[in-house]
């Protein structure tokens, strides 16, 4: 018999409707892999079997009743712990939210849920979302289902944000993820671990309910095996609320529906400026083989140039902490989750004592980063010029965008490194994001697809950057790369 | 431009963050590395763009003027509001005496 949890989110759909299997089998067989692997990949800080198990006991009483079934009737997900789920303990990975139940479902989670699928679990992350690595979270490291093929067993980083998100896909936990990408929270990790996943045009998913980062760069997406099943995930998650003054007033493509290979009469760019000195041999062929993809699928490939690149990182890493200072203001220790009163303390010493004890390192970096550059006599220096400079770095994307339909570049310099490796320089950890940050800055759609092996027998992620709104053309180039690419590496079992 | 002990200790405080003076002196020259990579933003000539205000064209929509217009944001939801406080009392948030 098959092995439910080899099935695509597309197969698992098909098979529950056809009646092959029953969502409560594929729930079983699912919620037994999260259980088999928490103990040696710390994929997930909450696992919620019974949730799993009672959305699949719906769907298959619906279908039963010959009920008509959502898009992802019998489909369990993990769910990151940064969506607030209703009576389900919601963390972003913090010691100061631990603990917290909220009394509301994320608008982007209440979407798949309607729509027929259920949770495994809440999946870890950095600490509100605050890395690249995932060894930020309170919770524990969440340890990458690969390995190095140098016969040792060095513990490697699934990638971050989403890192929990990249290691359940993965590792077959679930078959596809929610994730949130500020500054490449989904491509970054979804490259290290072999999977897809995109972010859209920021706006398309509500941001009602997620536990906010950085607000003008923070978006919602789904992280599948597939091309096809993040077209599936995003169709359901995406969609206007009137509870986010930013979700877009658009009616939602048929994404699935629209894909196609086919890239003929289209343009796809390649940034001069991506190629950097000393870039990674086996980054740079992934790329060529990319370039060589596209042609092969109909696509003229041109030459574009976005100058400003060089300054996209500096000038996120102004404005996502400033945001970042403003947003974590609410956390008082008053309102909900951690309360530090220290014998004799006042309303003040509550607040500094209960944010001391409740953020981690990073996190307290990056308040004070934001805090200074927001502070009197610095305003303008930093982050008048930061969004200045973010201006002309989304003006370069509008001028690409005149000569081509869509852009190629490495999802991350390198593939996955290990656990320990670049957390002892924030600088260093930065630099892991330069590839992704720049579409975060513009707004613009984004996805990350599997395009190989590196010599260490890792993952490496091909990046498609589109137009604003222009999901189906991403995700079409990044299925174009899919059919060529012929991914079929999977982490070998040893949890 | 760089900070210094003090600087950073007064940033903390804005920030609501106690922060002990060994944890000052090991971020004093973290926040330094971090600043003074992104000062190279200052060699960027900006004269032709305004400060972005939104990423994507949209327009800021109002509510309807009623009540509850939403009812899982309106109101009524005291208990809902104060379920997660860590020191409810009396249907209000606790906190230590603001009042000398």
């Amino acid at each position: 018999m098959t092995d439910l949890t080899d099935l695509t989110v597309a197969e698992i759909r098909t098979g529950v409707a056809g009646g092959s299997f029953t969502a409560t089998e594929v729930a079983g067989a699912f919620n037994a892999n999260v259980a088999a692997a928490q103990q040696a990949l710390n994929a997930f800080i909450v696992a919620t079997p019974e949730k799993a198990l009672e959305a699949a006991a719906s769907v298959d009483a619906d279908r039963a009743a010959g009920k008509v079934l959502g898009k992802l009737a019998g489909v369990p997900i993990g769910m990151k712990d940064l969506f607030c789920t209703k009576g389900v303990q919601t963390t972003a990975a913090s010691h100061i939210l631990e603990g917290f139940k909220p009394e509301y479902e994320s608008s982007v989670s209440q979407r798949l849920w309607d729509a027929g699928a259920g949770m495994l679990g809440k999946l870890n992350l950095d600490q509100f979302a605050m890395g690249s690595s995932n060894e930020t979270s309170y919770f524990g490291n969440v340890i990458s289902p690969w390995k190095r093929n140098d016969g040792g067993n060095a513990a490697l980083a699934p990638g971050g944000s989403s890192g929990g998100s990249s290691a359940a896909v993965a590792a077959r936990l679930c078959p596809a993820a929610t994730g949130t990408d500020t500054g490449g929270s989904i491509r970054q990790p979804a490259a290290f671990t072999g999977i897809s996943g995109i972010k859209p045009t920021y706006g398309r998913c509500s941001r009602w309910g997620i536990v906010a980062f950085a607000s003008s760069l923070d978006q919602a997406g789904p992280m599948a095996r597939d091309v096809r099943d993040c077209a599936i995930m995003l169709e359901v998650m995406a969609g206007f609320d009137a509870k986010d003054s930013t979700s877009l007033d658009m009616a939602v493509p048929a994404w699935e529906a629209g894909l196609s290979g086919d890239l003929k009469g289209k343009k796809v760019g390649i940034p001069r400026e991506y190629r950097l000195d000393g870039m990674d041999d086996d980054v740079a062929k992934s790329w060529e083989d990319g370039i060589a993809w596209l042609k092969d699928a109909g696509a003229e490939v041109v030459d574009i140039s976005l100058p400003h690149t060089k300054y996209a990182l500096p000038c996120y890493y102004i404005i996502a902490p400033a945001e970042a200072s403003s947003n974590l203001a609410r956390y008082d220790g008053v309102r909900y989750g951690l309360r530090d009163l220290p014998d004799g303390a006042g309303l003040q010493d509550m607040y500094a004592a209960t944010r001391a004890a409740g953020f981690g390192a990073e996190v307290k970096r990056r308040i004070l980063i934001g805090t200074y550059v927001l502070s009197a006599g610095f305003y303008d220096a930093y982050y008048t010029q930061a969004q200045k400079v973010r201006t002309l770095i989304s003006r370069d994307f509008t001028e690409a965008f005149k000569v081509c339909d869509v852009i190629l570049a490495p999802t991350a310099p390198s593939a996955a490194f290990a656990l320990g490796e670049k957390s002892a320089d924030p600088l260093e950890m930065y630099l892991n994001d330069v590839f992704s940050v720049p579409a975060s800055l513009a707004g613009l759609p984004a996805m990350s697809v599997p395009a190989g092996l590196n010599r260490e027998g890792l993952p490496l992620g091909l990046q498609l950057i589109g137009r604003p709104f222009d999901e189906q053309g991403v995700l079409n180039a990044g299925l174009a790369i899919e059919a060529r690419a012929g991914f079929s590496a999977r982490p070998e079992r040893w949890w | 431009m760089s900070v210094d002990i003090a600087t950073v200790a007064k940033i903390a405080a804005l920030a609501r963050l106690k922060v002990s003076d060994a944890e000052l002196a090991a971020m004093v020259p973290e926040l330094n590395g971090i600043l003074a990579w992104v000062e190279q933003l200052g060699e960027v000539d900006v004269s032709s763009a305004e400060p972005m205000t939104a990423v994507i064209e949209n327009h800021l929509r109002l509510r309807e003027d009623v009540i509850n217009a939403d009812p899982l944001t309106g109101g009524g939801k005291r208990d809902a509001v104060l379920a997660n406080a860590p020191a409810a009392e009396h249907g209000f948030f606790g906190v230590p005496k603001v009042i000398e």
